[in-house]
């Protein structure tokens, strides 16, 4: 086969694989946007195009606050996450304590445990403390990663020494070292952690769907799913939930494309 | 104190054999003292949110602790693992879990080949690549209401264009009733781990084990793997094809077994993953049924602790679970990393 019939071939593969990928998000979109007649149509294209669906969505639940609502405890989680595993990072990387490759294996050893296994002692734990049903019960027990902090240490073993030393000899107390030399350095590892932990936090279900009760308090995966279960008749309001739901993540998906593919490499080849 | 890694550093006189063995323990205070503030907010957060309640769920795996005080709360040492071993939900939901990871090497295969085309040189590669991590992406409680539209077998469009092209192509192909049937490829039954052929075809847990493929197959695998495919030495794919191998030879000799540590690793993670998944699936689509087909043992962990509040039964499950996927990942590196070390 020559070289340019192989070339046509590939992107014919690659087009029609890319649909197919596609074709359900096609689908969502334009449900969206159909009388709810219509959605059971084989034609996937409406008739007459409704964009009040998306404003029907918002009267029909408390959208807006369950879009609140994750925004905000994503942020939070994301801010500690970044923070604690950054410092603590640091303090394994480059930091010289006793205790300190104990501690990491005991941080290693604990990332093989299904989440299930912690999720039940830490509901009881949120019960005792009376944090059931409140942001502080969303936000804390995420704040605190181990994966965050072998990411972090990652990055930061690949920052050359040198930079340290130079810095100590400049008589940089730690602190400086960290938030002056080694932070900037592994700024791309800080940003991929960020945008992960966004969007696993934006995305979390197990977690909410135990420790929330109050509507007011619904982050969007309960929201969707409340939404789901009572108005779930009205596929094309349904699809338009999803697809507002979905946005923000292809956002910063495009936008933060490099950092991600570099990090995910990072992360995992490096070993 | 010291900052830097011993390795990398030139040696210098604290360095030399030291006939005393012991540190001075006040040097070992002060690096104590001088990396606590780093390291202490999240390792507090650590002990009290993961290792603490590591240790405390084992140990409600030994007591019959039921959060709605219905019985009195004893410890009953092994009580709840035998009971579990003789609970026939808990081997369908076993069957079910290890069901699932049908989809798995579809999945990594899948993965494999769209890694492999997409590093080929052509021009606009990274579109598609956005294209094909979209589902990965945005996966999550969303896009599983919308597969459950899809899949709707009376209004859905999957089901909705299986009719049109049978009809039109005289088929008389009857459209699957996907998540509303306990069907199934192997024919498991639905009261006990058995084989029967009333049971065979595409139902719910083949409709959820689709759209794991199909959100799996451009994710992060697909990334792993391109990675590992620019480290294949030229050289050698070069020299082979200079030998006359065809592409399928030069792929099955050369390039598969340079990537057989990135092979090793998805493998190890899938099985992790897969292993405790399909809650959300559950949960979302189906609530576990048709009678029980798509509860996995993650999901029927949660039903026990937060629908029944059996939470001392829920942790014996869930640390049965865990030995699961241990014992699979120790098996996993006992046959695994043979093959990738050369």
């Amino acid at each position: 086969m020559s070289k340019p019939v192989k070339t046509i071939l590939a992107y014919v593969l690659l087009t029609a694989l890319a649909l197919t990928m596609l074709l359900p998000f096609l689908w969502m979109v334009l449900a969206s946007f159909k009388s709810l007649a219509e959605v059971e149509k084989l034609n996937p294209f409406p008739t007459i195009w409704h964009p009040e669906n998306y404003l029907s969505v918002f009267q029909q639940v408390p959208f807006a606050r369950y879009y609140f609502n994750s925004v905000f405890v994503a942020s939070w989680v994301t801010f500690l996450t970044c923070l604690t595993s950054a410092m603590a990072a640091f303090a394994f990387a480059r930091l010289r304590w006793p205790g300190r490759d104990k501690v990491f294996q005991l941080y290693l050893a604990t990332m093989m445990i299904p989440g299930v296994v912690t999720m039940i002692p830490n509901y009881t734990l949120m019960v005792k403390l009376q944090l059931l049903d409140s942001y502080a019960g969303l936000i804390i027990p995420a704040a605190f990663s181990a994966f965050g902090t072998f990411l972090m240490r990652q990055f930061m073993l690949t920052v050359p020494s040198a930079l340290d030393e130079a810095a100590e000899m400049d008589g940089a107390s730690p602190w400086q070292i960290f938030w002056d030399v080694i932070l900037p350095m592994a700024r791309p590892g800080l940003i991929t952690l960020a945008i992960f932990t966004f969007m696993g936090n934006y995305g979390s279900f197990f977690w909410p769907l135990i420790l929330i009760k109050s509507e007011h308090l619904r982050t969007l995966p309960i929201g969707m799913l409340f939404f789901d279960t009572v108005y779930g008749r009205q596929t094309n309001l349904i699809m338009a939930a999803s697809v507002m739901n979905i946005i923000p993540l292809i956002i910063i998906f495009v936008v933060s494309q490099k950092f991600l593919v570099q990090g995910i490499q990072m992360g995992a080849v490096k070993g | 104190m010291s900052v830097t890694p011993t390795a990398m550093r030139p040696p210098v006189a604290a360095d030399a054999p030291r006939t005393v063995a012991k540190r001075s323990s006040r040097s070992d205070w002060r690096r104590l003292w001088q990396a606590a503030p780093f390291v202490l907010p999240n390792l507090l957060g650590f002990l009290v949110f993961t290792a603490g309640p590591v240790l405390f769920s084992f140990a409600i795996a030994f007591t019959n602790w039921d959060l709605q005080r219905s019985v009195p709360f004893r410890w009953s040492g092994w009580e709840n693992f035998s009971v579990l071993m003789a609970d026939k939900d808990f081997w369908l939901y076993f069957a079910n879990t290890v069901y699932f990871l049908l989809g798995m090497p579809v999945a990594i295969a899948g993965s494999l080949a769209l890694a492999l085309l997409l590093s080929q040189k052509l021009k606009g590669v990274v579109i598609y690549r956005t294209l094909f991590y979209l589902p990965s992406f945005t996966s999550g409680v969303a896009l599983m209401i919308l597969w459950k539209a899809l899949y709707n077998p009376d209004f859905g469009p999957v089901n909705a264009v299986i009719n049109s092209v049978s009809d039109f192509l005289h088929l008389g192909v009857k459209a699957p009733q996907w998540l509303l049937s306990t069907a199934n490829l192997v024919g498991l039954d639905v009261e006990k781990v058995a084989f029967t052929g009333k049971q065979f075809g595409l139902g719910a847990r083949d409709a959820i084990i689709i759209m794991g493929v199909w959100t799996a197959i451009g994710g992060s695998n697909m990334l792993l793997y391109l990675a590992a495919l620019t480290n294949v030495p030229q050289e050698l794919t070069e020299a082979a094809e200079l030998d006359g191998a065809t592409n399928w030879q030069v792929f099955r000799n050369v390039t598969w077994p340079q990537l057989a540590p990135t092979t090793f690793f998805i493998v190890v993670m899938s099985f992790i993953g897969g292993l405790q998944g399909g809650f959300e699936q559950a949960r979302v689509m189906t609530n576990g049924g048709p009678a029980g087909t798509t509860t996995t043992l993650s999901y029927y962990i949660y039903n026990k602790a937060f629908e029944e509040f059996q939470i001392g039964y829920a942790s014996a499950v869930s640390w049965v679970l865990f030995s699961i996927i241990f014992a699979v990942t120790v098996l996993n590196w006992k046959f695994g990393n043979k093959e990738t070390t050369y």
